[in-house]
């Protein structure tokens, strides 16, 4: 009694399980027939690709800078505010960090901090603040709208939280990512300084720098 | 029982700290960056480690005209801080402060933080009470309160 009730239990199972790996293969086969048959744009899997650098912006000697005056150099960008007490510090003195480790090849390297608030980080704010982590960062600032338009560039998403204790009542939160582009200005990869040591970040650019 | 009290002794003994014996709650590690610009809220760091369940309700220090206990919330790549009122110290658990994470935010500071300085600062726990620690200030490039040691 009890051992013919398992039996049937079981055949009831197999008998699920058969339906299941027919319908897996059936919805597979489709998949992999549409995703062969349509030939999808690269673009559309990976978000990154559209990243792109493009700004003007005022650099903390108060020039005006586009991402030309970048070009053949490998840069480093991070977007951040120097009232940020945690992650900003925490990640331009990390990138400081793996500038440090380029030895001579630092100089084919731009690294590049662009504040995300522009109404307090003035250009001679942002030159006193970079030059404290390292004498290669450049600082950028602009009108909220460059700002904008060059974070829109790199997919850097920000905004302002009303925080009534914080100085002037207002408190930024950014993404913490450090993006690598090319010479050409095109994106290569993105880094965040809680993934890998300075150490394991500087031999890991200065490989794609040279080619490996 | 007699091995039992004794092991209670040794237990009590090495969860002590030297000055205050009878204490529940042990801040240690608390360090903070130095100051890039003046008047930026600065963040500071420690490790929390209770006996029994207890709770921090507050924090004050005379460099600063107000500090904040905030937690660090992830979205997806965006970091946001968080204010929280009061941090739970479950019994036994090492609650540690670092970058990236929680911190003490200290705001309206009166002066720059200088490294290789040390200033104090009053911790309130509901059951523990009030807790003052040395906060060593640290370069603007430290991670943490050992390097300094090393
Ligand atoms: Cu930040
Ligand atoms: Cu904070």
């Amino acid at each position: 009694m009890t051992s013919g009730k398992t039996t049937h239990v079981r055949r009831i199972r197999y008998g699920l399980w058969f339906l299941v790996t027919i319908a897996a293969l059936v919805i597979g086969g489709a998949y992999f027939v549409r995703t062969i048959g349509v030939r999808e744009p690269p673009s559309v899997t990976t978000g990154e690709a559209a990243i792109r650098s493009e700004f003007s912006l005022i650099d903390h000697n108060g020039n005006r800078v586009t991402e030309a005056d970048f070009l053949g150099r490998w840069q480093l960008v991070f977007f951040g505010f120097t009232h940020c007490p945690d992650v900003c510090p925490t990640t331009l003195a990390y990138m400081a960090n793996v500038l440090d480790r380029f030895g001579g090849e630092v100089e084919r390297v731009a690294p590049i901090f662009i504040t995300v608030d522009p109404s307090r980080d003035t250009p001679e704010v942002m030159a006193e603040y970079v030059q404290a982590f390292h004498p290669k960062l450049v600082g950028l600032t602009g009108s909220e709208a460059a700002v904008a338009a060059a974070a829109q560039s790199f997919r850097v998403y920000y905004e302002r939280m009303e925080e009534e204790t914080a100085p002037d009542g207002y408190l930024m939160a950014h993404s913490g990512h450090i993006y690598l582009m090319t010479p050409e200005g095109r994106f290569e990869d993105v880094f965040r300084e809680a993934d890998q040591s300075a150490e394991d970040m500087a031999v890991d650019v200065l490989a794609r720098m040279n080619g490996k | 029982m007699m091995k039992i009290l004794i092991a209670i002794v040794v237990a009590l003994w090495a969860g002590a700290s030297p000055t205050l014996a009878e204490e529940s709650v042990r801040v240690s590690d608390a360090w903070a960056r130095a100051s890039v610009l003046a008047s930026r809220p600065v963040a500071s760091y420690l490790t929390i480690e209770s006996a029994v369940e207890d709770r921090l309700l507050g924090v004050t220090t005379p460099v600063a005209g107000h500090v904040m206990i905030h937690a660090v919330e992830k979205d997806g790549d965006v970091s946001r801080m968080k204010h929280i009122e009061t941090l739970e110290v479950p019994t036994g658990e090492r609650i540690t402060l670092a970058p990236g994470g929680m911190h003490l935010m200290l705001m309206g500071l009166q002066d720059k933080l200088s490294e290789g300085t040390t200033f104090p600062m009053t911790l309130s726990f509901e059951n523990a009470g009030e807790i003052t620690v040395e906060v060593s200030v640290l370069g603007i490039a430290a991670e943490g309160p050992r390097e300094v040691s090393e």
